[in-house]
């Protein structure tokens, strides 16, 4: 028996004509979408071109060179490029040997037994739901562990334990011919200001080690010009100062470089593991098999074949990672505050500003100027991960061999 | 480093031993190191919850505080360090406004995007959106804020509306949107991968049109992935921090007109960094608590989505 749809000329014509109809209906689907997808390139194009178009005009050597100041026409990013370099490092220092040497451990000693198999199950949910922790809650955690760790070893301007870090008061001497600088060594910041006493060691203002020399508040001021620099009426007020070494390391980290690294750490370490796990994944499991046939034991195999042939992929990964880090700047503003900060970054204790945070700062200004500043910071951060990421293709390629 | 074996002989037996030995200690010394490493991320989240729920127990055993007043309340000090009342449902209400303007940007665009790239997007297109929407994925939120700050706002908002503030919460949902719109996408068509061939070919075989076979069969097979997807969005949006930071405003209230400024938890959180405030006040330890709700938030959010995205990708295995 033929089906009414053919033996029905009409129910027929109607057919062929609701297939023309959903023929119709694809074809105008086919472009809806095109369009919508299209959007996202437009999207982007839109983006950069208004950055570029405000930012461009304002972007020239010296802005790279200069520090940040608080007139428009007059600031840089050079401190926050120091700080981001000096940030990123850290983090990378930090992240990469963790992140990897977790991925391993949860791809290459995946346990028989079926308690350990549900406790790995377990680290593996978590990992995907620490990716998925607001950044900023990784910057109030670091607030409290790296900056302030928990308030247990006194507070980061009176740190419990720190050395590289040199405490004096400071007393200007204005009645020589040349202001004169000297300075008296104290034990910490806590200390009151000492008594001023003939005979106490004392630096002069560059440096020199001498003998105090106390006189009264109505004396004459000394003619000799040696003696008149270490000088000072017994009845002086100094200013505490404190000079920091390159190694300068207090507990707790304070807002430091060290302290926003790590909590940078925190934020991209999930990216990089999954990462990296991907990349182990992909591993071909006949060159495991292998090297266990030759007698190799987990490590050896792990260590000689399988994170060689992975090691591509988890760069591409710690660069992904990376640039997510550079990028970053919300756990970086609970932890930093400083964004006018002239004063380069020397060492691992050194409070710095970091580029995300001056574009935050710069876009957050009334002042109209401090937009088109903005909108140049952005470009030499886009810059900055471009390169960055030129670079890990490029090295990527040299490693990239075929596996099979 | 290579290990000298020595050779097979009566001998050497004592030899043989101690290199097996020396070897096994030193497989259990780095497996020791790689279970440390893997723990680091269990430690971390014990961490988290430990400081914010000790900490907003701090908060809440304050006298200007009470954990009613935190969740029945729905005034948020306007000034930081007044002695105010300290109710967090303004803060809320600017999150979910935000959250569901991005939403509404992100997901159809990105579902129909998705369904481009999966069902029909020839290669050299594919080519053009894949690294674009990974360019988008990789540009840092300051600058989404930056954009909805100084374009979207004065350049489009106010061009269609006058009455739209400088800073409100329309321009950082559309930002907010744009930022979610790789993830939306990528997800979805992970979604969309996983449904099998047979089905598609099942639907093809009977009739069906392109268009046919991805809106009734792929996209209904993939349901679940596409919830589980739009979860993860959410709490996406939800805890993104500087373009509402710099885009929404600053002022927390209780409305719905996407025209008006307003703040959201995470734009608290960055205002109350931001500011200097005293290490002891309850307006320090209200970052805790309102960290602590949006980590409740977002958590829950992001471990209902796994879990749906687990299962999904078993289902068709």
């Amino acid at each position: 028996m033929t089906p009414a749809i053919l033996s029905d000329p009409e129910k027929r014509q109607s057919a062929l004509r609701s297939t023309t109809a959903r023929q119709w209906k694809n074809r105008l689907f086919v472009y809806f979408c095109t369009v919508v997808a299209g959007c996202s390139v437009l999207i982007l194009f839109i983006l950069l071109a208004a950055i570029f178009a405000q930012g461009l005009h304002f972007l020239n050597l010296d802005f790279l060179q200069r520090p940040a100041s608080t007139e428009p026409a007059k600031t840089g990013v050079s401190t926050g490029l120091v700080g981001t370099l000096m940030v990123c490092s850290v983090c990378a220092i930090f992240t990469l040997p963790l992140g990897v040497a977790t991925a391993i451990f949860l791809e290459e000693y995946q346990p028989r037994s079926h308690f350990f198999q549900k406790i790995r199950g377990f680290i593996q949910l978590n990992i995907t739901n620490l990716a998925g922790v607001p950044s900023v809650v990784y910057g109030i955690l670091g607030l409290t562990v790296f900056v302030n760790l928990f308030g247990l070893a006194g507070s980061p301007s009176q740190p419990a334990f720190e050395f590289g870090a040199t405490h004096f008061y400071q007393y200007l001497n204005l009645e020589s011919d040349e202001p004169q600088i000297v300075r008296i060594p104290v034990e910490n910041s806590e200390q009151p200001p000492p008594e001023l006493q003939s005979g106490m060691l004392a630096y002069t203002g560059n440096g020199r080690a001498v003998k105090l020399n106390v006189i009264s508040s109505d004396a004459d001021w000394p003619d000799d010009p040696k003696l008149a620099v270490r000088t000072l009426r017994v009845n002086e007020t100094g200013g505490l100062q404190t000079d920091t070494e390159w190694y300068h390391f207090r507990l707790p980290f304070g807002r430091s470089v060290l302290a926003m690294g790590l909590t940078l750490m925190l934020v991209v370490l999930p990216i990089l593991i999954t990462a990296s796990q991907e990349a182990l994944r992909a591993v071909p499991f006949s060159l495991r098999e292998g090297a266990f046939g030759l007698g190799a034991t987990r490590w050896q195999t792990v260590r000689n074949v399988t994170l060689p042939a992975a090691i591509p992929g988890i760069m591409t990964g710690s660069i992904i990672a990376m640039s997510r880090a550079i990028g970053e700047a919300a756990p970086i503003v609970i932890i930093s505050g400083v964004a006018f900060m002239t004063s380069m970054p020397h060492s691992l204790m050194s409070d710095t500003p970091v580029l995300p945070l001056q574009v935050f700062y710069w876009s957050g200004q009334a002042v109209k100027e401090f937009h088109d500043v903005a909108a140049s910071g952005i470009i030499v951060l886009l810059g900055v991960l471009l390169l960055f990421n030129a670079a890990a293709v490029i090295l990527r390629q040299k490693l990239q061999k075929p596996l099979s | 480093m290579a290990y000298e074996v020595p050779l097979r002989k009566a001998a050497n037996q004592p030899a043989i031993n101690k290199a097996r030995q020396l070897r096994q200690w030193r497989e259990t010394g780095i497996l020791t190191g790689l279970v440390g490493a893997a723990g680091f991320s269990i430690f971390t989240t014990v961490a988290i919850i430990g400081i914010l729920f000790v900490q907003s127990v701090h908060f809440f055993g304050m006298p200007e505080v009470t954990l009613s007043e935190f969740l029945f309340t729905s005034k948020w000090p306007v000034l930081i360090g007044s002695d105010d009342n300290y109710g967090i449902w303004p803060l809320i209400c600017g999150s979910l406004l935000v959250t569901i303007i991005a939403m509404v940007v992100a997901l159809p665009l990105g579902l129909v995007t998705a369904i481009y790239l999966s069902e029909y997007a020839p290669r050299g297109l594919r080519a053009v959106l894949k690294p674009t929407l990974e360019v988008l994925a990789g540009i840092p939120t300051v600058v989404y804020g930056f954009f909805a700050l100084t374009f979207i706002t004065p350049m489009i908002l106010q061009k269609i509306d006058p009455a739209f503030n400088g800073f409100n919460a329309t321009s950082a949902g559309i930002a907010v949107g744009i930022l979610c719109l790789p993830i939306v996408t990528s997800l979805t068509e992970d979604a969309l991968q996983s449904v099998p061939r047979s089905l598609r070919e099942g639907a093809y075989g009977l009739g069906g049109t392109k268009l046919d076979v991805s809106v009734r069969v792929v996209v209904p097979a993939a349901f679940s992935g596409l919830i589980s997807a739009t979860l993860l969005a959410f709490a996406r949006a939800m805890g993104e921090t500087m373009i509402v930071a710099l885009a929404a405003g600053q002022l927390p209230q209780v409305t719905l007109d996407p025209r008006d400024q307003i703040e959201t938890m995470t734009g608290f959180m960055v205002r109350a960094a931001k500011g200097d405030i005293t290490h002891t006040g309850a307006a320090y330890y209200s970052l805790y608590a309102v960290a602590g709700t949006l980590f409740i938030i977002t958590f829950a959010l992001t471990v209902i989505g796994q879990l749906i995205r687990r299962r999904y990708r078993e289902e068709y295995r």
